[in-house]
């Protein structure tokens, strides 16, 4: 399949296709306007001007904007992994190395995938920061932080994906492959969180799935990828209110249930974190 | 069925192409070979009596809509399926079963039980009765046989909602199926890793792309043919 070609036609062939995304835009505001509102109640971070300068826009509005929005994260996700593995003593080796970098393998197969589709119209890559001006300092000396700030990459990437499903309506190819690239995230995001829960201490009880919001032990400075992530409501159903295996459903069962999108204003200020220029 | 037209696929598929999304008995067949066997198995159980269900009207089988009804018929299926193992699971696990296994057992069937409720009540009339499941051929008392079609089924639900999302005409509905496909992606690894320790993205899922699978309904029901005893009608499911 000539992924290229077929984006092109995207753009050319078809007249009405901003027609179409306006009402679906619409939609996805409203629904996104909640964990906007919460996210931001709660954030301890400023609009990134950074971010801004790097990927040339804000919140995407287009099939590309959404490709260009999923290459920069993915830039971030590779290069991340690409220094972790790269640093010496770093990660034990065995199955932890081995974990890490069947994930950087795939990070940098996602970055070269969207760059291939963009074609001529990908971002270039941003210069990164990992220790977020300092939060991280020791993010490529301490095993234990490179793997919590993974986890934050990881579980921001799934949440970011989600949220910009909406503009990839209907579209076999794009949506299909941003779905594809979404569910593994997700694969890695629950083999982290079970990595972080077998070295104990703060995240020795923190599942695969998310519980809550911040279930993480890492802190307060990652609530925002968090935010939103305790809503029980799905559709207008309360999933508390419905019959479970004895009983009704738990909170945490409701909450776990369903992973929640992030509205792409807030990845992009938690991205823009990370981000030097 | 309403017709798909060219008007809502954004991508360059041509209108013959689009014609065959209408699910149709004679396409089904065609599509791969190893589902002719399944069908065949579908097909036996459902001419026994005993399994004709109340909800057949037609005497076709339970009837899953057409359009986003129907793929959120098929979705319920799916979840059906899954909390039935689940509950079947944990109500006889598997001797020597870590307290770990049995803690995350739970949560998986209380999350597909979750999953299956939620379709239920969101399609209100329009649901699919329960479904009558077929459990016989998984060793219970195996630990190896229940990771096994634990892997199965949570593989197949990954590859299940991300080959329908495009078929998904609501936003909103599409939003859910990415809600709670990220939640079998998180299971599936974890099974995965208890099968084998770092197995929860490798080769068998993830392609050179780093691409997840992505299936068609008629290939995901195929495989969850075997399963499923009850009598379905997804004539009018979108699929390709």
């Amino acid at each position: 399949m000539n992924l290229l070609n077929v984006f092109e036609q995207i753009n050319t062939v078809d007249p009405e296709f901003s027609d179409r995304i306006s009402p679906r835009r619409e939609a996805i505001k409203n629904l996104a306007s909640i964990s906007k509102k919460i996210t931001f109640a709660t954030l301890p971070f400023f609009v990134s001007e950074l971010f801004k300068k790097a990927y040339g826009a804000t919140a995407p509005t287009d099939v590309n904007g959404v490709l260009n929005y999923a290459l920069t994260l993915e830039y971030l996700e590779a290069e991340y992994y690409t220094m972790g593995v790269a640093k010496a003593g770093l990660i034990p080796s065995g199955k932890p190395l081995g974990a890490i970098t069947n994930i950087r393998d795939h990070e940098i197969a996602h970055v070269n995938f969207l760059k291939q589709v963009l074609g001529n119209k990908a971002v270039s890559k941003p210069t990164f920061d990992f220790t977020a001006g300092g939060t991280f300092g020791n993010v490529f000396s301490n095993y234990d932080t490179f793997l919590a700030v993974a986890q934050a990459f990881e579980d921001t990437g799934v949440r970011a994906y989600k949220g910009q499903a909406g503009i990839l309506l209907g579209n076999r190819v794009v949506l299909t492959a941003a779905l594809q690239i979404h569910s593994v995230e997700a694969r890695h995001a629950s083999h982290i969180r079970q990595m972080r829960r077998a070295r104990g201490g703060a995240a020795a009880d923190q599942k695969p799935w998310i519980t809550g919001s911040n279930d993480t032990g890492i802190g307060a400075v990652v609530d925002p990828i968090y935010a939103g992530e305790n809503n029980i409501i799905q559709a207008g159903v309360d999933i508390t209110s419905l019959s479970g295996h004895m009983g009704k459903i738990s909170s945490n069962a409701a909450t776990q249930a369903f992973d929640e999108p992030l509205a792409a204003e807030a990845v992009l200020n938690i991205a823009g974190l990370f981000i030097k220029a | 069925m309403k017709k798909i037209t060219s008007k809502t696929a954004l991508t360059s598929i041509s209108d013959s192409e689009i014609e065959k999304k209408d699910f149709r008995r004679r396409d089904f067949l065609k599509l791969t070979g190893a589902s002719i066997a399944s069908i065949a198995i579908l097909g036996m159980t459902s001419c026994k009596k005993d399994h004709d269900n109340d909800m057949d009207n037609s005497g076709k089988g339970m009837y899953f809509g057409s359009g986003d009804i129907a793929i959120l018929n098929y979705a319920y299926a799916l979840e059906q399926l899954e909390a039935a193992f689940y509950i079947h699971l944990v109500n006889n696990p598997y001797s020597g079963i870590s307290e770990m296994e049995k803690a995350f057992f739970t949560d998986l069937r209380d999350h597909e039980i979750a999953h299956r409720e939620f379709f239920k009540m969101a399609l209100g009339a329009k649901a699919i009765s329960s479904l009558e499941f077929n459990l016989s051929g998984i060793n219970f008392s195996s630990r190896a046989s229940v990771l096994a079609t634990a892997k199965t089924f949570e593989d197949l639900g990954v590859s299940a909602y991300n080959g329908a999302g495009w078929l998904i005409k609501d936003p909103n509905y599409l939003l859910l199926a990415g809600k709670i496909v990220s939640v079998e992606a998180r299971h599936a690894a974890w099974v995965r890793d208890m099968i084998d320790n770092g197995s929860f993205a490798n080769q068998e899922v993830v392609d050179s792309n780093g691409l997840d699978l992505a299936k068609s309904p008629s290939v995901v029901l195929s495989a969850a043919a075997p399963f499923i005893k009850s009598k379905i009608d997804v004539k009018d499911l979108p699929t390709y």
